[in-house]
């Protein structure tokens, strides 16, 4: 691996009483790479994200972005630094219009500057192809077009990082094939650590794959070793399969 | 958006009527137009953090009480000029609102409610504990000499109408402004999902301690115009039934609408003051009608307005 690694985690942990939802995970990020986070339910994928990008506390360990270590930071602090995250549960602003969804989410970005604004709006919402529904109100949308509206809405803050925690979840078989171009025509502008379970998803768009089973990463590499692997195959896809 | 928006248009059209009416009203009703502007304007305070951020007060009579202390103590005690009583009612109740915003925001939901309630107990035992100078439940009265400005005599029932219907103006079209800026719909973001809010990068903990300081200095403002308009300074005011009138007032309008308040504080004002007239259990009557519309509109009268025939309410 010769790539720059935008993202790193050191040592990072989180117990919830005795239980340990992560280890000690040494991660890191390769710069403009997609890189996808696997592991079965209950593995520590969300819990490990969460402490990424400052919504979960860590009990230890270090994050560093960029080189720098923002373990400190509230997640507020984290995202104006350029992680932007999307959320498992489709979690927009139900009583606002599209637009206003794309616009507070870019808003930081452009204070001051409405014409800016609107265009940046504009440009995410086309990319996510749902720029004739800018003025619905966001709760009335399909589901599929909430999560591609969750997308926008990441995809306006111009990240560095861009967090994708189970996008294709409650997607069609079509939706997904699109939300496959979708990802893969991101990267290079973008760095995406992408949590999913559809692994169509993971070997057609994933750079690299890090497999996380009991809280601790148990391989990772890039999709052709990660499937040769045995002990990801034990761990992971039999017993997904079963 | 351009100035002759339908938003716009309902605003001014407000206004124009509230003028109007007081040329077409008899003074029986256009008193009771002054003292229903003044408590709209406590009504829309309460608004911007209940309505638009999400956040539940059970303690707001704390800030109404602050600006109407802060100015019959500084007219009665101090002998300050009324524009300079005014604004140290008006201050007091946004240094009140910070104080009470910061300890409280560190809690969330239920607590939020109860800490709030508590505080404003502690501020109504205050007013009575130093009764020496509040003269607690009895209250006092700000003569009327001490309420004039500038020649202008705010007893007369035109001076009360004219200065609330200029208070209310700069209230309502102000706060109708402000939820329109980024930092409104920030507000309402926040009060829709906060945790999205966080995770787009806001620090929501400021913003909701900002919606406080600007509910609570809201609220001074119309604490202290009572005290100006009416005369009278009382613990009444800071009790717990004055934290909760402000939810019902806005609950009944729409909560999150511009001219829920006001509808809300209207329709209520009249409601008691008409089923008093027909019979003494009035409240019996009061209570039934407000069960009724949290059955048949739980978004307030303005919300289901907004959610049947008008869309575009702000």
């Amino acid at each position: 691996m010769v790539a720059v690694n935008i993202l790193e985690t050191t040592g990072l942990t989180k117990q919830y009483g005795e239980i340990f939802a992560n280890t000690d995970v040494d991660f890191t990020l390769p710069a403009g790479k997609i890189t996808a986070l696997i592991g079965p339910n209950g593995a520590g994928k969300s819990t490990f994200v969460g402490m990424v990008s400052g919504r979960t506390q860590a009990t230890r360990g270090r994050v560093l972005f960029e080189g720098k270590d923002v373990s400190h930071l509230p997640a507020h602090k984290r995202i104006q630094l350029g992680i932007a995250y999307t959320f498992q549960i489709t979690s927009v602003f139900a009583g606002l219009t599209v637009h206003e969804n794309v616009a507070l989410a870019a808003r930081r970005t452009f204070k001051g500057d409405a014409s800016a604004l609107d265009a940046k709006v504009q440009a995410a919402l086309t990319r996510v192809d749902i720029a004739d529904r800018a003025n619905q109100i966001a709760g009335d949308l399909a589901y599929g077009h909430q999560r591609l509206l969750e997308i926008a809405m990441g995809l306006a803050q111009d990240p560095k990082v861009f967090i994708l925690d189970e996008p294709t979840q409650g997607l069609a078989e079509s939706e997904i094939v699109n939300f496959i171009a979708l990802i893969m025509s991101l990267a290079g502008e973008t760095t995406i650590l992408l949590i999913e379970h559809n692994m169509k998803v993971v070997m057609e768009a994933a750079d690299f794959i890090t497999v996380l089973d009991h809280g601790q990463i148990l391989a990772a590499g890039t999709p052709a070793e990660i499937s040769k692997n045995s002990a990801v195959q034990a761990a992971y896809l039999g017993k997904s399969n079963a | 958006m351009t100035h002759f928006s339908k938003p716009n248009v309902l605003h001014i059209g407000v206004l124009i009527a509230l003028v109007a009416l007081f040329f077409v009203l008899p003074p029986y009703h256009a008193g009771n137009l002054s003292r229903i502007m003044v408590l709209t304007i406590y009504a829309m305070g309460y608004n911007i953090l209940f309505g638009y951020t999400g956040l539940l007060s059970l303690g707001h009579a704390m800030f109404f009480a602050a600006g109407m202390y802060g100015f019959g103590l500084a007219t009665n005690l101090g002998g300050v000029p009324l524009p300079i009583a005014f604004i140290i009612g008006v201050v007091s109740a946004g240094v009140l609102a910070a104080v009470v915003g910061a300890l409280a925001l560190r809690t969330v939901g239920v607590a939020f409610m109860i800490v709030t309630l508590m505080f404003a107990q502690t501020a109504y035992l205050i007013v009575l504990y130093f009764g020496k100078y509040t003269r607690g439940d009895e209250g006092f009265v700000i003569q009327q000499a001490q309420r004039t400005f500038a020649g202008f005599d705010l007893t007369s029932e035109t001076g009360r109408y004219v200065t609330a219907l200029i208070l209310f103006s700069i209230c309502f079209l102000g706060l109708a402004h402000l939820v329109q800026t980024p930092f409104g719909k920030t507000l309402i973001a926040i009060g829709e999902n906060e945790e999205r809010a966080r995770m787009l990068g806001y620090d929501t903990t400021i913003h909701k301690l900002k919606a406080i300081i600007i509910s609570g200095v809201v609220a001074g403002v119309a604490g202290a115009a009572y005290a100006m308009l009416f005369g009278y300074v009382g613990a009444t005011f800071a009790t717990v039934q004055y934290s909760i009138l402000p939810l019902l007032w806005v609950l009944l309008g729409g909560a999150g609408t511009t001219v829920g308040p006001l509808i809300g504080v209207f329709f209520m004002f009249y409601l008691i003051d008409f089923s008093s007239s027909v019979t003494t259990a009035y409240l019996l009557v009061v209570g039934v009608v407000l069960v009724l519309l949290t059955m048949f509109a739980p978004k307030g009268l303005c919300g289901e307005l907004r959610r049947r025939v008008f869309p575009w309410l702000p």
